[in-house]
């Protein structure tokens, strides 16, 4: 048998467990795999939450990408100039050319704050900050501690963003710090959406918004952030409304990976790889796949969805190598642990066609969802060890399935 | 199910105002629509992203949202709230008989 080569672009979550998971489908003679990442820096992006809080700190979530990759993985460091999509190569920046018989794009979601007027203007990393990277977390921890009182706003400022309720548990976790210390009552809390509710879906929406307001934080909705005014404190809509602060915390826009724009044919607008949505194929060419941040399917950009997505992606690139139809089973299951404060979680577990529902969770026996408990909340600081461990490796969380399970939901709620 | 008549012609609208059935828009309800919106006038820039927003619905399925529209219809956000004050993928989606454009999640 001649040996194939599989090229994996990005070495986080989806590139990791991908790579794994192949390595275990094929003998080193069989397959070689490459994967390629611009830097050596695996974060923990679940963690990037509790670190302005001083929950995590930064050194506890980053870890080496090489050291998370099997033996006989050749991992390279070196960013991606562009993507051949017809010549069936990549052309890394170092000059090097890379043939490939099947391609994996796992190279995320990037931030773009330069998108937004005034974002990172005068204010930045002063009295604006972004949790959604290691330097903007510790940042906001140095502020946060700092704060003796005022207007803090929690801005998203347009979809899509990785992990969509992540700023709802901002404003959850920022309550329950307020409080520990002990200046609540001189802090107005405030989340400012872009969305015309707490949420995208119905049920978990309505949940959600009870939660800010039992809290105490406002909810402006459908407010679309024309400009960052950091001098000035205010948020300005593109409909020319103003939020005041004190302090802001802004999800930026997001896009796909730089070198997804600069290769023909591979991505959308934004940047992210045009895939089908069970298979996780690429509309451009049938040998190049995407998982994870990176694909433009109608998911949630999370780690369970790319977890999910795995088992899914290696078996289609089996079949595609030995010329069999691809299986079309991935259906969008995402499942999401929402910190709310004060050593609670609620759990929410949906697909592309049911919506966050309460019930339990794997089955009636499981843990609550949609509901707050200590139960979840254990669930998702287990998490992080079971990440590196179990996730990464490839190997299969027990009891929780690709497939989203409909046993213990609630699906009357839902009418 | 509402139905709306527009042009003289009656169409089905859902709960929210959308087309339920974008082939049975025409060009020549678009102003009366507008007008519902509180747009009293179309210009040439109106009709620019309206012409826009078919096409992507015709390619794609959907129509695009304001970031994508500000990046792939010659007309920037700014300009776009200027033309749709209410919402410019919402509004012009409504104008231009295609469905809501399908929010990411």
């Amino acid at each position: 048998m001649v040996t194939k080569r599989i090229v994996i672009l990005g070495g986080g979550t989806g590139g990791t467990l991908s790579a794994n998971r192949l390595r275990r489908v094929y003998p080193k003679e069989e397959a070689e795999i490459v994967v390629v990442d611009q830097n050596d820096d695996h974060v923990y992006q679940p963690g990037l939450l509790f670190v302005p809080f001083g929950l995590a700190h930064p050194e506890e979530i980053v870890r080496s990408r090489r050291h998370q990759l099997h033996n006989d993985i050749e991992f390279r460091q070196v960013p991606v100039d562009r993507v051949d999509v017809g010549g069936d190569c990549v052309h890394l920046e170092d000059g090097t050319v890379l043939d490939y018989d099947v391609l994996v794009i796992a190279t995320g979601s990037i931030l773009v704050e330069e998108e937004t007027e005034g974002l990172t203007g005068p204010g930045w990393m002063e009295k604006v900050f972004t949790f959604y990277d290691v330097a903007g977390a510790a940042g906001l921890h140095n502020a946060l501690e700092a704060f003796d009182g005022g207007r803090v706003v929690v801005n998203v400022v347009d979809m899509p963003i990785k992990c969509p309720v992540a700023p709802l548990e901002f404003c959850f976790l920022a309550d329950w710090f307020f409080q520990q210390v002990g200046i609540r009552e001189h802090v107005e809390l405030t989340y400012v959406t872009p969305l015309d509710g707490a949420f995208t879906k119905p049920v978990a929406s309505q949940r959600l918004a009870g939660l800010l307001e039992e809290k105490g934080v406002a909810l402006v909705t459908e407010f679309n952030t024309g400009e960052v005014d950091g001098p000035g404190g205010r948020l300005v809509s593109y409909d020319q409304r103003e939020v005041g602060f004190d302090l802001a915390v802004v999800v930026p826009l997001h896009g796909g990976a730089s070198y997804v724009g600069r290769s023909p044919g591979l991505g959308d607008e934004l940047g992210f790889v045009l895939v089908d949505e069970h298979t996780l194929q690429s509309a451009a060419k049938p040998n190049i796949f995407a998982i994870g941040d990176a694909a433009g399917i109608p998911t949630s950009k999370a780690g369970s969805v790319t977890h999910f997505e795995g088992e899914v992606l290696v078996e289609n690139i089996r079949r595609f190598l030995t010329n069999e139809p691809l299986d079309g089973s991935f259906d969008g299951h995402t499942n999401c642990f929402i910190e709310t404060g004060f050593g609670k979680a609620l759990l929410i577990d949906f697909n592309y066609d049911t919506e966050p529902l309460p019930g339990h969770f794997p089955t009636s026996v499981g843990l609550p969802l949609l509901k707050e408990s200590r139960l979840n909340h254990l669930g998702k600081l287990m998490f992080q060890p079971l990440y590196w461990h179990s996730l990464l490796p490839g190997r299969d969380l027990p009891g929780v399935g690709s497939a989203m399970p409909v046993r213990g939901k609630d699906i009357e709620a839902a009418r | 199910m509402p139905i709306a008549n527009y042009a003289g012609t009656a169409v089905t609208l859902n709960d929210e105002g959308f087309f339920e059935d974008p082939s049975q828009w025409t060009e020549a309800m678009a102003p009366e629509i507008a007008r519902a919106q509180g747009v009293d006038e179309l210009t040439e820039p109106h009709w620019q992203v309206i012409k826009f927003m078919r096409t992507e619905y015709t390619e794609k399925g959907t129509g695009p949202t304001v970031r994508v529209l500000g990046k792939t219809s010659g007309v920037s956000v700014k300009e776009l709230y200027q033309l749709f004050p209410k919402g410019p993928a919402k509004m012009a989606a409504k104008i231009a008989g295609i469905p809501k454009p399908r929010g990411c999640i």
